[in-house]
């Protein structure tokens, strides 16, 4: 502090230096913050690629093309992983969908007004449940109901089908592809439904009643009018519920049977990615299983990036030109 | 006259089918709650609040340990991600609003909000266990905050954006520059919004376990050191719950029932405040 008086304009003048100063300040850690998300998402590519390089070097394409799981021999193959992985999650999608949409339906046009907020505030909630439980849920719960009841009527039913009979023989373990695809789809109906209910509520009442003026029933305003409308909300809605399925761990790795193989079976157990990564992380005793299974979870962000950019970009185009043919 | 009566039936049958599509999924859903709530009241005690979680074989015990753990993670995790999100929300709403750059982070923020929690987990092993030698609970802490961060930054950017312009260019007009716009007008303006975000950040991370296998780990003992490897309930309920102990199975269930019950609250109160705010805020 100067002893001498300070004129007005001066002191104006140190004021918005002051200002500037911090406004400066503001604004460059808020850039800081933003640019801390693509270091973050670098870091987290960068980091695990160093890491997975050891397998990814050593085994080469045969990572991908070999189901060989070997920790004594060392020897390492990803392909039951990504099997498994690809078969839970579109077994989940199968049933999720229909039950999803069925429910996204309900709570728009059918539901009278006060059932309809109890039951979508439901699902929402349930959407927040953390995967886990329904991962102990599927173990203590449905997997012996399955292994009891529902697998010997498949294999003894279902079997000797032409074709796909192949899907449902074999022993009832009670866990296996079937349980996890079962276990996730309970976990991605209540995200799916709620984000297509979204989707559908955005629809301008006018084209639903230009619909039913031309004398259409409930169903055929909301298959030709409301489902049109909205199909990049849903499809956007689809993707990223199978970006859940696809990268979830603790649902599955309860129920999957945690076993390296591929069976053409749905009743017998398997592995994904993300519960073998789960599973043997730890347990991992040599530094090439270590990096194997880093080597997994890259292939798993792979997959996942792929499919998320792809509801995303995808979104963005059908968004534009769902436009102007409204 | 015929056609009218297919078209009425199939429009029966479709509307049929829906409402068994949400019966069966209220009924899977029920049957889940059914159970948590049955096995987690049963497994209840007062040594749940009061001791640390048994040795194998042991008898008894409860989860005070693993309670504490996930408690001082998610705040921590909260106090890490809370801060950067916030600022990053606030780039990409007022700073960063139609730049390029921005697209980008959305993008990749985006990417981070639906990437599975399990690379997260595999990248903080990387990044911080492996440098520091062992498994500890602030690797466990920053995971949990690089999972709050995109969910903070994307509720941020929402709210900011439903602030009135004109609120914001009558503080401009007075000679306020941007950053005491934002922190003096926009900040309490989206103050419940935010805060909501928050807590949904909370309600997801207190229940990742996927991340804490290979960061935090577990530990069978009470631990207060940030450096050390701690107890927190999902690894405890995942590791419990696949044991052959059925005091373990039981603490499982009870340790389900605690983080479900806190998470339902958490979002109660989230939607509570949204409903204040009005409606389509904070979806998400």
């Amino acid at each position: 502090m100067r002893a001498e008086a300070v004129s007005p304009a001066d002191a104006f003048a140190r004021q918005l230096a002051g200002q500037r100063l911090r406004e400066r300040l503001f604004r460059g850690s808020t850039l800081a913050a933003a640019m801390l998300l693509l270091l973050i998402l670098g870091g987290v590519v960068i980091s695990l690629l160093h890491a997975a390089w050891p397998a990814f070097s050593r085994f080469r394409l045969a990572f991908v093309t070999q189901d060989v799981w070997n920790p004594v021999t060392d020897h390492y193959g990803a392909l039951s992983a990504i099997y498994g992985t690809i078969v839970t999650s579109v077994l989940a999608m199968i049933f999720a969908l229909p039950v999803s949409f069925g429910i996204a339906v309900f709570l728009t046009e059918l539901a009278p007004g006060w059932l309809k907020r109890p039951v979508g505030v439901a699902i929402e909630l349930l959407a927040a449940i953390p995967s886990i439980i329904f991962g102990i849920w599927g173990l203590f719960v449905l997997a012996p109901v399955l292994q009891e009841a529902v697998e010997p009527w498949m294999d003894s039913h279902m079997g000797k089908l032409p074709l796909v009979g192949s899907l449902f023989q074999g022993a009832p373990y009670g866990i296996g592809f079937l349980t996890a695809g079962i276990v996730l789809a309970i976990m991605i109906v209540p995200f799916i439904s709620a984000v297509m209910r979204d989707v559908f509520e955005t629809v301008p009442d006018v084209l639903k009643e230009s619909g039913y003026g031309l004398g259409a029933t409930t169903w055929e305003v909301l298959w030709r009018v409301v489902v049109p409308y909205s199909r990049s909300g849903m499809i956007g809605g689809i993707m990223l519920g199978l970006g859940r399925a696809l990268g979830e761990t603790m649902a599955v790795t309860f129920v999957i049977g945690n076993a390296h193989q591929i069976s053409a079976s749905l009743l017998a157990p398997g592995t994904t990615i993300s519960a073998a990564i789960a599973n043997e992380f730890t347990e991992a005793t040599t530094p090439l299983y270590t990096s194997s299974l880093i080597a997994l979870g890259v292939l798993l962000f792979v997959i996942t990036f792929v499919v998320i950019a792809a509801a995303r970009l995808m979104l963005l185009r059908l968004g534009r030109r769902a436009l102007p043919s409204v | 006259m015929t056609h009218r009566l297919i078209r009425k039936l199939v429009n029966l049958l479709a509307l049929g089918l829906s409402a068994l599509a949400t019966a069966i999924g209220l009924i899977f859903l029920g049957a889940i709650l059914w159970t948590l709530v049955k096995d987690g009241i049963a497994g209840m005690s007062a040594a749940v609040f009061t001791q640390s979680t048994p040795p194998p074989g042991g008898v008894g015990g409860g989860l005070l340990n693993a309670i504490y753990g996930s408690a001082m993670m998610t705040v921590l995790g909260i106090a890490i991600g809370a801060p950067i999100g916030v600022l990053a929300g606030t780039y990409l709403a007022e700073y960063g609003r139609k730049s390029a750059l921005s697209s980008v982070i959305r993008f990749i923020n985006d990417v981070l909000l639906s990437a599975p929690s399990i690379i997260i987990g595999l990248f903080v092993y990387e990044l911080v266990v492996v440098p520091m030698g062992n498994f500890s609970a602030i690797s466990g802490a920053i995971a949990l905050a690089i999972i709050a961060m995109p969910v903070i930054v994307r509720t941020t950017e929402d709210m900011l954006n439903l602030v009135p312009q004109g609120m914001k260019d009558a503080s401009t007009a007075m000679g306020a520059y941007p950053w005491r716009t934002i922190t003096s007008i926009a900040y309490p303006a989206a103050r419940s919004g935010m805060v909501t975000g928050l807590l949904l950040a909370v309600a997801r991370i207190s229940g990742e376990t996927a991340p804490l296998l290979f960061t935090a780990l577990n530990n069978q003992f009470w631990s207060t050191n940030l450096k050390t490897p701690i107890a927190n309930l999902p690894v405890v309920i995942f590791q419990f719950a696949l044991s052959p102990y059925t005091n373990w199975q039981r603490l499982a269930w009870a340790g389900a029932l605690l983080i479900t019950f806190a998470i339902l609250v958490l979002s109660i109160i989230a939607r509570v405040a949204v409903a204040r705010l009005g409606p389509g805020a904070g979806r998400r």
